[in-house]
Protein backbone atom coordinates (compact mmCIF):
# COMPACT_ATOMS: atom_id res chain seq x y z
CA UNK A 1 0.00 0.00 0.00
CA UNK A 2 1.32 3.40 -0.96
CA UNK A 3 0.42 6.29 1.28
CA UNK A 4 2.14 9.54 2.11
CA UNK A 5 4.62 9.63 4.96
CA UNK A 6 2.12 10.44 7.69
CA UNK A 7 -0.20 7.65 6.61
CA UNK A 8 -2.97 9.83 5.20
CA UNK A 9 -4.99 8.44 2.28
CA UNK A 10 -5.84 11.98 1.32
CA UNK A 11 -3.27 14.65 1.86
CA UNK A 12 -3.73 18.27 0.83
CA UNK A 13 -1.56 21.30 1.56
CA UNK A 14 -2.44 24.80 0.45
CA UNK A 15 -4.94 23.33 -2.01
CA UNK A 16 -6.51 25.96 -4.27
CA UNK A 17 -9.04 26.00 -7.06
CA UNK A 18 -9.56 29.06 -9.20
CA UNK A 19 -12.13 29.56 -11.91
CA UNK A 20 -10.76 32.49 -13.87
CA UNK A 21 -10.47 35.34 -11.38
CA UNK A 22 -12.67 33.63 -8.83
CA UNK A 23 -11.13 31.51 -6.07
CA UNK A 24 -13.48 28.71 -5.08
CA UNK A 25 -11.05 26.88 -2.78
CA UNK A 26 -8.58 29.14 -1.09
CA UNK A 27 -5.67 27.15 0.30
CA UNK A 28 -6.91 24.31 2.45
CA UNK A 29 -4.96 21.68 4.39
CA UNK A 30 -6.58 18.29 4.85
CA UNK A 31 -5.34 14.89 6.02
CA UNK A 32 -7.64 11.91 6.10
CA UNK A 33 -6.30 8.62 7.48
CA UNK A 34 -7.61 5.25 6.37
CA UNK A 35 -10.95 4.23 7.81
CA UNK A 36 -12.00 7.70 8.88
CA UNK A 37 -15.31 9.34 8.07
CA UNK A 38 -14.42 12.91 7.23
CA UNK A 39 -16.88 15.70 6.57
CA UNK A 40 -16.94 19.04 4.81
CA UNK A 41 -19.60 21.22 6.34
CA UNK A 42 -20.47 24.58 4.88
CA UNK A 43 -23.09 26.78 3.23
CA UNK A 44 -23.77 27.12 -0.51
CA UNK A 45 -20.70 28.16 -2.45
CA UNK A 46 -18.27 27.31 0.37
CA UNK A 47 -16.15 25.25 -2.03
CA UNK A 48 -17.13 21.78 -0.86
CA UNK A 49 -17.92 20.34 -4.29
CA UNK A 50 -14.89 22.01 -5.85
CA UNK A 51 -12.74 20.30 -3.21
CA UNK A 52 -14.46 16.96 -3.74
CA UNK A 53 -13.94 17.16 -7.51
CA UNK A 54 -10.23 17.76 -7.04
CA UNK A 55 -10.03 14.77 -4.72
CA UNK A 56 -12.02 12.73 -7.26
CA UNK A 57 -9.27 13.55 -9.80
CA UNK A 58 -11.61 15.22 -12.28
CA UNK A 59 -10.54 18.78 -11.57
CA UNK A 60 -6.95 19.94 -11.57
CA UNK A 61 -5.80 21.91 -8.51
CA UNK A 62 -4.77 25.48 -9.37
CA UNK A 63 -2.12 25.46 -6.64
CA UNK A 64 -0.95 23.44 -3.66
CA UNK A 65 -0.21 19.78 -3.06
CA UNK A 66 -2.69 16.97 -3.37
CA UNK A 67 -1.92 13.28 -2.90
CA UNK A 68 -4.59 10.60 -3.00
CA UNK A 69 -3.63 7.07 -1.94
CA UNK A 70 -0.06 8.30 -2.19
CA UNK A 71 -0.49 9.17 -5.87
CA UNK A 72 -0.58 12.36 -7.89
CA UNK A 73 -4.08 13.11 -9.28
CA UNK A 74 -2.67 14.91 -12.31
CA UNK A 75 -0.48 12.07 -13.51
CA UNK A 76 -2.22 9.02 -12.07
CA UNK A 77 -5.89 10.00 -12.32
CA UNK A 78 -7.25 6.73 -13.73
CA UNK A 79 -5.20 4.61 -11.28
CA UNK A 80 -6.58 6.62 -8.37
CA UNK A 81 -10.13 6.69 -9.71
CA UNK A 82 -10.03 2.89 -9.97
CA UNK A 83 -9.96 2.82 -6.15
CA UNK A 84 -12.50 5.58 -5.51
CA UNK A 85 -16.28 5.56 -5.41
CA UNK A 86 -17.99 8.80 -6.29
CA UNK A 87 -21.50 9.95 -5.54
CA UNK A 88 -21.73 13.40 -7.19
CA UNK A 89 -23.94 16.22 -5.94
CA UNK A 90 -26.27 15.80 -8.91
CA UNK A 91 -27.27 12.30 -9.97
CA UNK A 92 -26.01 11.36 -13.41
CA UNK A 93 -27.70 8.00 -13.83
CA UNK A 94 -28.98 6.99 -17.25
CA UNK A 95 -32.78 7.37 -17.07
CA UNK A 96 -33.33 5.14 -20.11
CA UNK A 97 -31.49 2.15 -18.64
CA UNK A 98 -32.84 -0.08 -15.94
CA UNK A 99 -31.69 0.17 -12.36
CA UNK A 100 -29.56 -2.95 -12.75
CA UNK A 101 -28.12 -1.89 -16.11
CA UNK A 102 -26.94 1.36 -14.58
CA UNK A 103 -24.80 -0.69 -12.22
CA UNK A 104 -23.60 -3.35 -14.64
CA UNK A 105 -22.59 -0.90 -17.38
CA UNK A 106 -20.76 1.19 -14.79
CA UNK A 107 -18.95 -1.86 -13.44
CA UNK A 108 -17.55 -2.48 -16.92
CA UNK A 109 -15.68 0.84 -16.75
CA UNK A 110 -13.66 -0.77 -13.95
CA UNK A 111 -12.93 -3.84 -16.10
CA UNK A 112 -15.11 -5.96 -13.89
CA UNK A 113 -16.14 -9.13 -15.77
CA UNK A 114 -19.83 -9.24 -16.79
CA UNK A 115 -20.73 -12.14 -14.51
CA UNK A 116 -19.12 -10.49 -11.48
CA UNK A 117 -20.80 -7.23 -12.42
CA UNK A 118 -24.23 -8.86 -12.38
CA UNK A 119 -23.58 -10.51 -9.02
CA UNK A 120 -22.30 -7.31 -7.50
CA UNK A 121 -25.23 -5.34 -8.89
CA UNK A 122 -27.64 -7.69 -7.18
CA UNK A 123 -25.77 -7.45 -3.87
CA UNK A 124 -25.67 -3.68 -4.04
CA UNK A 125 -29.35 -3.39 -4.91
CA UNK A 126 -30.02 -5.49 -1.85
CA UNK A 127 -27.77 -3.20 0.17
CA UNK A 128 -29.68 -0.04 -0.83
CA UNK A 129 -33.06 -1.82 -0.82
CA UNK A 130 -33.83 -1.44 -4.49
CA UNK A 131 -33.99 -5.13 -5.39
CA UNK A 132 -37.67 -4.94 -6.29
CA UNK A 133 -36.95 -2.17 -8.79
CA UNK A 134 -33.96 -3.87 -10.41
CA UNK A 135 -35.64 -4.31 -13.79
CA UNK A 136 -37.46 -1.01 -14.01
CA UNK A 137 -36.17 2.07 -15.76
CA UNK A 138 -34.53 4.75 -13.67
CA UNK A 139 -36.65 7.58 -15.08
CA UNK A 140 -39.74 7.11 -12.88
CA UNK A 141 -37.86 6.44 -9.62
CA UNK A 142 -38.26 8.87 -6.76
CA UNK A 143 -35.42 11.23 -5.89
CA UNK A 144 -34.52 9.13 -2.86
CA UNK A 145 -34.35 5.93 -4.88
CA UNK A 146 -32.13 7.57 -7.49
CA UNK A 147 -29.85 8.81 -4.76
CA UNK A 148 -29.56 5.33 -3.28
CA UNK A 149 -28.83 3.95 -6.73
CA UNK A 150 -26.10 6.54 -7.22
CA UNK A 151 -24.59 5.49 -3.91
CA UNK A 152 -24.80 1.82 -4.94
CA UNK A 153 -23.08 2.70 -8.22
CA UNK A 154 -20.27 4.36 -6.28
CA UNK A 155 -19.64 1.04 -4.52
CA UNK A 156 -19.54 -1.17 -7.59
CA UNK A 157 -15.73 -1.33 -7.65
CA UNK A 158 -15.44 -2.02 -3.89
CA UNK A 159 -13.66 1.32 -3.40
CA UNK A 160 -11.26 2.13 -0.58
CA UNK A 161 -12.44 5.72 -0.46
CA UNK A 162 -16.02 6.83 -1.10
CA UNK A 163 -16.72 10.48 -1.91
CA UNK A 164 -20.28 11.53 -1.18
CA UNK A 165 -21.31 15.05 -2.18
CA UNK A 166 -24.47 15.84 -0.24
CA UNK A 167 -25.63 12.22 -0.13
CA UNK A 168 -28.96 12.94 1.52
CA UNK A 169 -30.00 16.36 0.23
CA UNK A 170 -33.63 16.19 -0.83
CA UNK A 171 -34.37 12.90 0.89
CA UNK A 172 -37.21 12.38 3.32
CA UNK A 173 -36.23 11.50 6.91
CA UNK A 174 -36.80 7.80 6.42
CA UNK A 175 -34.70 7.59 3.27
CA UNK A 176 -32.04 9.67 4.95
CA UNK A 177 -31.83 7.32 7.92
CA UNK A 178 -31.49 4.37 5.58
CA UNK A 179 -28.57 6.08 3.83
CA UNK A 180 -26.94 6.94 7.15
CA UNK A 181 -27.26 3.38 8.31
CA UNK A 182 -25.69 2.06 5.10
CA UNK A 183 -22.84 4.55 5.23
CA UNK A 184 -22.22 3.58 8.82
CA UNK A 185 -21.95 -0.05 7.76
CA UNK A 186 -19.40 0.88 5.10
CA UNK A 187 -17.39 2.69 7.70
CA UNK A 188 -17.43 -0.39 9.90
CA UNK A 189 -16.06 -2.37 6.96
CA UNK A 190 -13.07 -0.03 7.00
CA UNK A 191 -14.03 2.11 3.99
CA UNK A 192 -12.80 5.69 4.20
CA UNK A 193 -15.70 8.11 3.76
CA UNK A 194 -15.54 11.73 2.65
CA UNK A 195 -18.78 13.56 2.65
CA UNK A 196 -20.11 17.05 2.26
CA UNK A 197 -23.30 18.17 3.84
CA UNK A 198 -25.43 21.13 4.87
CA UNK A 199 -26.89 19.14 7.70
CA UNK A 200 -25.24 19.30 11.08
CA UNK A 201 -27.11 16.25 12.33
CA UNK A 202 -25.71 14.28 9.41
CA UNK A 203 -22.20 15.50 10.20
CA UNK A 204 -22.62 14.70 13.89
CA UNK A 205 -23.97 11.23 13.17
CA UNK A 206 -21.49 10.14 10.56
CA UNK A 207 -18.25 12.06 10.83
CA UNK A 208 -15.32 11.19 13.04
CA UNK A 209 -13.82 14.50 12.10
CA UNK A 210 -14.90 17.41 9.98
CA UNK A 211 -13.92 20.79 8.69
CA UNK A 212 -16.20 23.78 8.53
CA UNK A 213 -15.70 25.62 5.24
CA UNK A 214 -16.73 29.14 4.38
CA UNK A 215 -15.73 31.17 1.36
CA UNK A 216 -13.22 28.57 0.19
CA UNK A 217 -11.40 28.38 3.51
CA UNK A 218 -11.41 26.03 6.45
CA UNK A 219 -12.60 27.99 9.46
CA UNK A 220 -12.50 25.15 11.98
CA UNK A 221 -11.50 21.53 12.20
CA UNK A 222 -12.09 18.76 14.70
CA UNK A 223 -14.41 16.03 15.92
CA UNK A 224 -18.05 17.18 16.09
CA UNK A 225 -18.21 17.18 19.90
CA UNK A 226 -14.81 18.78 20.15
CA UNK A 227 -15.87 21.64 17.87
CA UNK A 228 -18.99 22.20 19.90
CA UNK A 229 -17.03 22.35 23.13
CA UNK A 230 -14.46 24.64 21.61
CA UNK A 231 -16.73 27.09 19.86
CA UNK A 232 -20.00 26.97 21.74
CA UNK A 233 -21.43 26.64 25.24
CA UNK A 234 -22.97 23.44 26.47
CA UNK A 235 -26.52 24.73 26.11
CA UNK A 236 -28.45 27.29 24.13
CA UNK A 237 -31.64 29.11 25.04
CA UNK A 238 -33.76 30.04 22.03
CA UNK A 239 -35.98 33.00 22.80
CA UNK A 240 -38.84 34.28 20.66
CA UNK A 241 -40.52 37.55 21.35
CA UNK A 242 -43.89 38.65 20.08
CA UNK A 243 -43.21 42.31 19.33
CA UNK A 244 -39.59 43.34 19.92
CA UNK A 245 -36.80 42.75 17.43
CA UNK A 246 -34.25 40.19 18.67
CA UNK A 247 -31.42 42.78 18.40
CA UNK A 248 -33.21 45.12 20.80
CA UNK A 249 -33.63 42.37 23.33
CA UNK A 250 -29.98 41.40 23.01
CA UNK A 251 -29.03 44.82 24.37
CA UNK A 252 -30.95 44.12 27.54
CA UNK A 253 -29.26 40.82 28.20
CA UNK A 254 -25.69 42.01 28.86
CA UNK A 255 -24.07 39.75 31.42
CA UNK A 256 -26.52 36.89 30.97
CA UNK A 257 -24.85 33.73 29.64
CA UNK A 258 -21.66 33.96 27.58
CA UNK A 259 -22.97 35.68 24.46
CA UNK A 260 -26.02 36.13 22.28
CA UNK A 261 -26.76 35.78 18.55
CA UNK A 262 -29.67 37.69 17.11
CA UNK A 263 -31.39 35.91 14.21
CA UNK A 264 -34.23 37.50 12.27
CA UNK A 265 -36.88 35.48 14.09
CA UNK A 266 -35.24 34.60 17.40
CA UNK A 267 -32.49 35.31 19.86
CA UNK A 268 -29.96 32.64 20.80
CA UNK A 269 -28.53 32.91 24.29
CA UNK A 270 -25.41 30.81 24.85
CA UNK A 271 -24.83 29.53 28.38
CA UNK A 272 -23.51 26.36 29.96
CA UNK A 273 -26.60 26.18 32.17
CA UNK A 274 -29.57 27.05 30.03
CA UNK A 275 -32.20 26.96 32.75
CA UNK A 276 -30.18 29.30 34.98
CA UNK A 277 -29.74 31.73 32.11
CA UNK A 278 -33.44 31.62 31.37
CA UNK A 279 -34.20 32.44 34.99
CA UNK A 280 -31.95 35.50 34.69
CA UNK A 281 -33.80 36.59 31.54
CA UNK A 282 -37.07 36.46 33.42
CA UNK A 283 -35.56 38.32 36.40
CA UNK A 284 -34.87 41.18 34.02
CA UNK A 285 -38.56 41.46 33.36
CA UNK A 286 -38.42 40.06 29.84
CA UNK A 287 -41.26 37.80 28.86
CA UNK A 288 -40.45 35.72 25.77
CA UNK A 289 -43.39 34.31 23.81
CA UNK A 290 -41.50 31.09 23.15
CA UNK A 291 -38.59 29.40 24.90
CA UNK A 292 -36.48 26.38 24.02
CA UNK A 293 -33.49 25.18 26.00
CA UNK A 294 -31.35 22.76 23.99
CA UNK A 295 -27.82 21.45 23.66
CA UNK A 296 -25.41 23.19 21.32
CA UNK A 297 -25.01 21.70 17.86
CA UNK A 298 -22.65 22.22 14.95
CA UNK A 299 -25.14 24.76 13.67
CA UNK A 300 -24.18 26.96 16.61
CA UNK A 301 -20.51 26.42 15.90
CA UNK A 302 -21.08 27.50 12.35
CA UNK A 303 -23.11 30.53 13.37
CA UNK A 304 -20.41 31.59 15.77
CA UNK A 305 -17.61 31.15 13.26
CA UNK A 306 -19.25 32.76 10.27
CA UNK A 307 -22.10 34.83 11.65
CA UNK A 308 -24.43 32.97 9.31
CA UNK A 309 -26.80 30.04 9.56
CA UNK A 310 -26.02 26.89 7.66
CA UNK A 311 -29.47 26.06 6.36
CA UNK A 312 -31.93 28.86 5.97
CA UNK B 1 -10.12 -1.27 -23.61
CA UNK B 2 -11.87 1.59 -21.89
CA UNK B 3 -13.49 2.62 -25.16
CA UNK B 4 -15.04 -0.82 -25.47
CA UNK B 5 -16.65 -0.52 -22.04
CA UNK B 6 -18.06 2.85 -23.08
CA UNK B 7 -19.27 1.41 -26.39
CA UNK B 8 -20.88 -1.41 -24.45
CA UNK B 9 -22.79 1.14 -22.39
CA UNK B 10 -24.11 2.82 -25.54
CA UNK B 11 -25.11 -0.55 -26.95
CA UNK B 12 -27.09 -1.46 -23.84
CA UNK B 13 -29.21 1.64 -24.46
CA UNK B 14 -29.41 0.87 -28.18
CA UNK B 15 -30.70 -2.63 -27.41
CA UNK B 16 -34.01 -0.99 -26.51
CA UNK B 17 -34.42 0.90 -29.76
CA UNK B 18 -32.50 -1.03 -32.38
CA UNK B 19 -35.51 -2.73 -33.95
CA UNK B 20 -37.19 0.53 -34.80
CA UNK B 21 -33.95 2.05 -35.98
CA UNK B 22 -33.06 -0.88 -38.23
CA UNK B 23 -36.58 -0.86 -39.66
CA UNK B 24 -36.34 2.80 -40.56
CA UNK B 25 -32.84 2.18 -41.93
CA UNK B 26 -34.44 -0.06 -44.54
CA UNK B 27 -37.63 1.89 -45.03
CA UNK B 28 -35.95 5.15 -45.96
CA UNK B 29 -33.79 3.75 -48.80
CA UNK B 30 -36.70 1.66 -50.03
CA UNK B 31 -38.93 4.71 -50.36
CA UNK B 32 -36.09 6.69 -51.89
CA UNK B 33 -35.42 4.02 -54.49
CA UNK B 34 -39.05 3.93 -55.46
CA UNK B 35 -39.38 7.69 -55.58
CA UNK B 36 -36.20 8.40 -57.52
CA UNK B 37 -36.00 5.23 -59.55
CA UNK B 38 -39.60 5.00 -60.69
CA UNK B 39 -40.63 8.62 -60.30
CA UNK B 40 -37.79 11.08 -60.92
CA UNK B 41 -35.75 8.61 -62.97
CA UNK B 42 -38.51 8.46 -65.59
CA UNK B 43 -37.94 12.15 -66.40
CA UNK B 44 -34.14 11.87 -66.51
CA UNK B 45 -34.11 9.17 -69.14
CA UNK B 46 -30.69 9.98 -70.54
CA UNK B 47 -29.06 9.14 -67.17
CA UNK B 48 -25.73 10.72 -66.18
CA UNK B 49 -22.50 9.71 -67.89
CA UNK B 50 -24.20 6.70 -69.45
CA UNK B 51 -25.46 5.41 -66.08
CA UNK B 52 -29.20 5.27 -65.22
CA UNK B 53 -30.09 8.19 -62.93
CA UNK B 54 -31.09 5.95 -60.03
CA UNK B 55 -27.84 4.01 -60.12
CA UNK B 56 -25.94 7.28 -60.34
CA UNK B 57 -27.50 8.80 -57.23
CA UNK B 58 -27.45 5.64 -55.06
CA UNK B 59 -23.83 6.06 -53.90
CA UNK B 60 -24.52 9.72 -53.20
CA UNK B 61 -27.55 8.79 -51.15
CA UNK B 62 -25.55 6.23 -49.20
CA UNK B 63 -22.88 8.83 -48.44
CA UNK B 64 -25.47 11.41 -47.45
CA UNK B 65 -27.21 8.84 -45.24
CA UNK B 66 -23.86 8.35 -43.53
CA UNK B 67 -23.64 12.12 -43.10
CA UNK B 68 -27.14 12.45 -41.68
CA UNK B 69 -26.80 9.56 -39.23
CA UNK B 70 -23.33 10.67 -38.13
CA UNK B 71 -24.47 14.24 -37.57
CA UNK B 72 -27.64 13.14 -35.79
CA UNK B 73 -25.68 10.92 -33.40
CA UNK B 74 -22.96 13.54 -32.90
CA UNK B 75 -25.31 16.32 -31.84
CA UNK B 76 -28.16 15.81 -29.38
CA UNK B 77 -26.73 12.66 -27.74
CA UNK B 78 -23.38 14.40 -27.17
CA UNK B 79 -24.99 17.56 -25.82
CA UNK B 80 -27.02 15.38 -23.50
CA UNK B 81 -23.90 13.60 -22.29
CA UNK B 82 -22.66 16.93 -20.99
CA UNK B 83 -25.81 18.84 -20.31
CA UNK B 84 -28.83 16.69 -19.55
CA UNK B 85 -28.04 13.10 -18.60
CA UNK B 86 -24.39 14.03 -17.90
CA UNK B 87 -23.23 10.55 -18.79
CA UNK B 88 -19.70 11.66 -19.62
CA UNK B 89 -19.20 13.02 -16.12
CA UNK B 90 -20.16 9.69 -14.64
CA UNK B 91 -17.72 7.99 -17.01
CA UNK B 92 -14.78 10.23 -16.27
CA UNK B 93 -15.28 9.59 -12.53
CA UNK B 94 -14.43 5.95 -13.28
CA UNK B 95 -10.89 4.98 -14.28
CA UNK B 96 -11.53 5.97 -17.90
CA UNK B 97 -9.54 8.54 -19.82
CA UNK B 98 -10.89 11.25 -22.08
CA UNK B 99 -9.90 9.15 -25.11
CA UNK B 100 -12.02 6.28 -23.80
CA UNK B 101 -15.10 8.43 -23.31
CA UNK B 102 -14.69 10.05 -26.73
CA UNK B 103 -13.61 6.85 -28.45
CA UNK B 104 -16.58 4.89 -27.13
CA UNK B 105 -18.98 7.60 -28.23
CA UNK B 106 -17.39 7.76 -31.69
CA UNK B 107 -17.50 3.98 -31.94
CA UNK B 108 -21.23 4.03 -31.36
CA UNK B 109 -21.78 6.80 -33.92
CA UNK B 110 -19.85 4.80 -36.50
CA UNK B 111 -21.76 1.66 -35.70
CA UNK B 112 -25.02 3.48 -36.35
CA UNK B 113 -23.59 4.85 -39.60
CA UNK B 114 -22.54 1.37 -40.64
CA UNK B 115 -25.94 -0.20 -39.94
CA UNK B 116 -27.85 2.47 -41.88
CA UNK B 117 -25.45 2.44 -44.80
CA UNK B 118 -25.39 -1.34 -44.97
CA UNK B 119 -29.19 -1.37 -45.10
CA UNK B 120 -29.11 1.15 -47.93
CA UNK B 121 -26.47 -0.83 -49.77
CA UNK B 122 -28.53 -4.01 -49.44
CA UNK B 123 -31.64 -2.30 -50.83
CA UNK B 124 -29.58 -0.81 -53.66
CA UNK B 125 -28.21 -4.26 -54.49
CA UNK B 126 -31.75 -5.61 -54.63
CA UNK B 127 -32.64 -2.90 -57.16
CA UNK B 128 -29.59 -3.80 -59.26
CA UNK B 129 -28.02 -0.40 -58.70
CA UNK B 130 -24.55 -1.71 -57.88
CA UNK B 131 -22.35 -2.25 -60.93
CA UNK B 132 -19.02 -3.18 -59.46
CA UNK B 133 -17.35 -5.79 -57.28
CA UNK B 134 -15.87 -2.84 -55.40
CA UNK B 135 -19.31 -1.98 -53.99
CA UNK B 136 -18.68 -3.53 -50.51
CA UNK B 137 -15.80 -1.08 -50.07
CA UNK B 138 -18.56 1.51 -49.64
CA UNK B 139 -18.95 0.19 -46.09
CA UNK B 140 -15.42 1.26 -45.27
CA UNK B 141 -15.91 4.57 -47.02
CA UNK B 142 -19.01 5.43 -44.99
CA UNK B 143 -16.99 4.87 -41.81
CA UNK B 144 -14.45 7.38 -43.07
CA UNK B 145 -17.15 9.86 -44.07
CA UNK B 146 -18.92 9.28 -40.76
CA UNK B 147 -15.79 9.97 -38.72
CA UNK B 148 -14.87 12.98 -40.86
CA UNK B 149 -18.19 14.73 -40.18
CA UNK B 150 -18.96 13.29 -36.73
CA UNK B 151 -15.75 14.36 -35.01
CA UNK B 152 -15.93 18.11 -35.75
CA UNK B 153 -19.63 17.92 -34.93
CA UNK B 154 -18.90 16.21 -31.61
CA UNK B 155 -16.41 18.98 -30.88
CA UNK B 156 -19.13 21.53 -31.63
CA UNK B 157 -21.74 19.75 -29.51
CA UNK B 158 -19.24 19.59 -26.65
CA UNK B 159 -18.81 23.37 -26.81
CA UNK B 160 -22.43 24.45 -26.49
CA UNK B 161 -24.89 24.36 -23.64
CA UNK B 162 -28.18 24.75 -25.50
CA UNK B 163 -29.58 22.80 -28.41
CA UNK B 164 -30.80 25.87 -30.27
CA UNK B 165 -27.50 25.88 -32.19
CA UNK B 166 -28.00 22.33 -33.39
CA UNK B 167 -31.00 23.04 -35.58
CA UNK B 168 -28.93 25.83 -37.10
CA UNK B 169 -26.07 23.43 -37.77
CA UNK B 170 -28.39 21.20 -39.75
CA UNK B 171 -29.63 24.14 -41.77
CA UNK B 172 -26.23 25.60 -42.59
CA UNK B 173 -24.23 22.37 -42.95
CA UNK B 174 -26.24 19.22 -43.51
CA UNK B 175 -28.95 20.42 -45.86
CA UNK B 176 -26.70 22.46 -48.20
CA UNK B 177 -24.17 19.62 -48.34
CA UNK B 178 -26.87 17.11 -49.14
CA UNK B 179 -28.26 19.31 -51.90
CA UNK B 180 -25.07 20.61 -53.51
CA UNK B 181 -22.22 18.16 -52.82
CA UNK B 182 -22.78 15.94 -55.84
CA UNK B 183 -25.46 13.66 -54.47
CA UNK B 184 -28.20 14.50 -56.99
CA UNK B 185 -26.24 16.05 -59.85
CA UNK B 186 -22.56 16.52 -60.76
CA UNK B 187 -21.00 19.50 -58.99
CA UNK B 188 -19.60 20.58 -62.37
CA UNK B 189 -23.06 22.01 -63.12
CA UNK B 190 -22.69 24.47 -60.22
CA UNK B 191 -21.44 28.06 -60.66
CA UNK B 192 -17.73 28.33 -59.63
CA UNK B 193 -18.24 29.67 -56.09
CA UNK B 194 -20.71 26.99 -55.12
CA UNK B 195 -18.62 24.39 -56.87
CA UNK B 196 -15.61 25.30 -54.73
CA UNK B 197 -17.73 25.12 -51.62
CA UNK B 198 -18.81 21.67 -52.72
CA UNK B 199 -15.15 20.68 -53.22
CA UNK B 200 -14.39 21.84 -49.67
CA UNK B 201 -17.22 19.84 -48.13
CA UNK B 202 -16.21 16.41 -46.88
CA UNK B 203 -19.39 14.98 -48.36
CA UNK B 204 -18.40 15.57 -51.99
CA UNK B 205 -15.17 13.64 -51.49
CA UNK B 206 -17.13 10.83 -49.88
CA UNK B 207 -19.78 10.81 -52.59
CA UNK B 208 -17.20 10.67 -55.36
CA UNK B 209 -15.42 7.74 -53.69
CA UNK B 210 -18.66 5.85 -53.07
CA UNK B 211 -19.76 6.43 -56.64
CA UNK B 212 -16.48 5.09 -57.89
CA UNK B 213 -16.96 1.99 -55.72
CA UNK B 214 -20.55 1.16 -56.68
CA UNK B 215 -20.30 2.01 -60.38
CA UNK B 216 -16.73 0.84 -60.94
CA UNK B 217 -15.78 4.11 -62.63
CA UNK B 218 -12.76 6.32 -62.03
CA UNK B 219 -13.42 9.08 -59.46
CA UNK B 220 -13.65 12.68 -60.66
CA UNK B 221 -10.58 13.51 -58.57
CA UNK B 222 -7.65 11.46 -57.27
CA UNK B 223 -8.84 8.68 -54.96
CA UNK B 224 -5.78 9.14 -52.78
CA UNK B 225 -6.52 12.86 -52.62
CA UNK B 226 -10.08 12.15 -51.51
CA UNK B 227 -8.91 9.74 -48.81
CA UNK B 228 -6.27 12.14 -47.55
CA UNK B 229 -8.68 15.06 -47.49
CA UNK B 230 -11.18 13.05 -45.42
CA UNK B 231 -8.35 11.81 -43.19
CA UNK B 232 -7.44 15.42 -42.46
CA UNK B 233 -11.01 16.08 -41.33
CA UNK B 234 -10.83 13.00 -39.12
CA UNK B 235 -7.50 14.00 -37.59
CA UNK B 236 -8.38 17.64 -36.97
CA UNK B 237 -11.85 16.65 -35.79
CA UNK B 238 -10.37 14.21 -33.31
CA UNK B 239 -7.92 16.76 -31.92
CA UNK B 240 -10.65 19.35 -31.59
CA UNK B 241 -13.16 16.97 -30.03
CA UNK B 242 -10.56 15.61 -27.63
CA UNK B 243 -9.60 19.12 -26.54
CA UNK B 244 -13.24 20.09 -25.99
CA UNK B 245 -13.98 16.91 -24.04
CA UNK B 246 -10.89 17.34 -21.94
CA UNK B 247 -11.74 20.93 -21.13
CA UNK B 248 -15.29 20.10 -20.19
CA UNK B 249 -14.62 16.87 -18.27
CA UNK B 250 -11.40 17.73 -16.46
CA UNK B 251 -11.55 21.44 -15.72
N1 LIG C 1 -16.89 25.25 -13.10
C1 LIG C 1 -17.00 26.41 -12.42
N2 LIG C 1 -16.80 27.59 -13.03
C2 LIG C 1 -16.89 28.75 -12.34
N3 LIG C 1 -17.21 28.83 -11.05
C3 LIG C 1 -17.43 27.69 -10.38
C4 LIG C 1 -17.35 26.42 -11.03
N4 LIG C 1 -17.62 25.47 -10.12
C5 LIG C 1 -17.88 26.11 -8.97
N5 LIG C 1 -17.76 27.44 -9.12
C6 LIG C 1 -17.95 28.46 -8.07
O1 LIG C 1 -17.15 28.11 -6.98
C7 LIG C 1 -17.82 28.39 -5.75
C8 LIG C 1 -17.81 27.14 -4.92
O2 LIG C 1 -18.65 26.19 -5.54
P1 LIG C 1 -18.86 24.74 -4.96
O3 LIG C 1 -19.76 24.04 -5.89
O4 LIG C 1 -17.55 24.14 -4.68
O5 LIG C 1 -19.59 25.08 -3.59
P2 LIG C 1 -20.32 24.08 -2.59
O6 LIG C 1 -19.72 24.30 -1.26
O7 LIG C 1 -20.31 22.72 -3.12
O8 LIG C 1 -21.78 24.68 -2.61
P3 LIG C 1 -23.20 23.93 -2.56
O9 LIG C 1 -23.47 23.69 -1.13
O10 LIG C 1 -24.13 24.94 -3.12
O11 LIG C 1 -23.09 22.70 -3.37
C9 LIG C 1 -19.20 28.89 -6.12
O12 LIG C 1 -19.22 30.28 -6.01
C10 LIG C 1 -19.37 28.45 -7.56
O13 LIG C 1 -20.17 29.38 -8.25
MG1 LIG D 1 -21.72 21.42 -3.75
Amino acid sequence: MTVSSDGALIHARGLRKRFGEFTAVDGIDVDVPRGEAFGFLGPNGAGKSSTMRMIACVSAPSAGTLRILGMDPLRQGPAIRARLGVCPQLDNLDPELTVRENLTTYARYFRIPRRVARERADELLEFVQLTDRAGSKVEPLSGGMKRRLTIARALVNEPEIVLLDEPTTGLDPQARHLVWERLFRLKQQGVTLLLTTHYMDEAEQLCDRLVVMDGGRIVAEGAPRELITRYSTREVVELRFAADAPEDIAGKLAGVGERTEALPDRLLLYADDGDAALAQVQQRGLEPAGVLVRRSTLEDVFLHLTGRTLVD
Amino acid sequence: MGSLAVLEYHLVGYRRTWRGSVFSSFLLPLLTMLSFGVGVGAYVDSGIGGVPYLDWIVPGLIASTALQVAMGEATWPVLSGFQWVKTYFSQIAAPLRVVDVLGGQLGFVLLRVLVSSAAFLAVAAAFGALHSAWAPVTLLLVLLIGAAVALPTIAFSASITSDSYLALLFRVAVIPMTLFAGVFFPVESLPPVLRWLAYLSPLWHGVDLCRSATLGVAPAWSATGHLLYLAVWVALGWLLAHARFRRRLLD
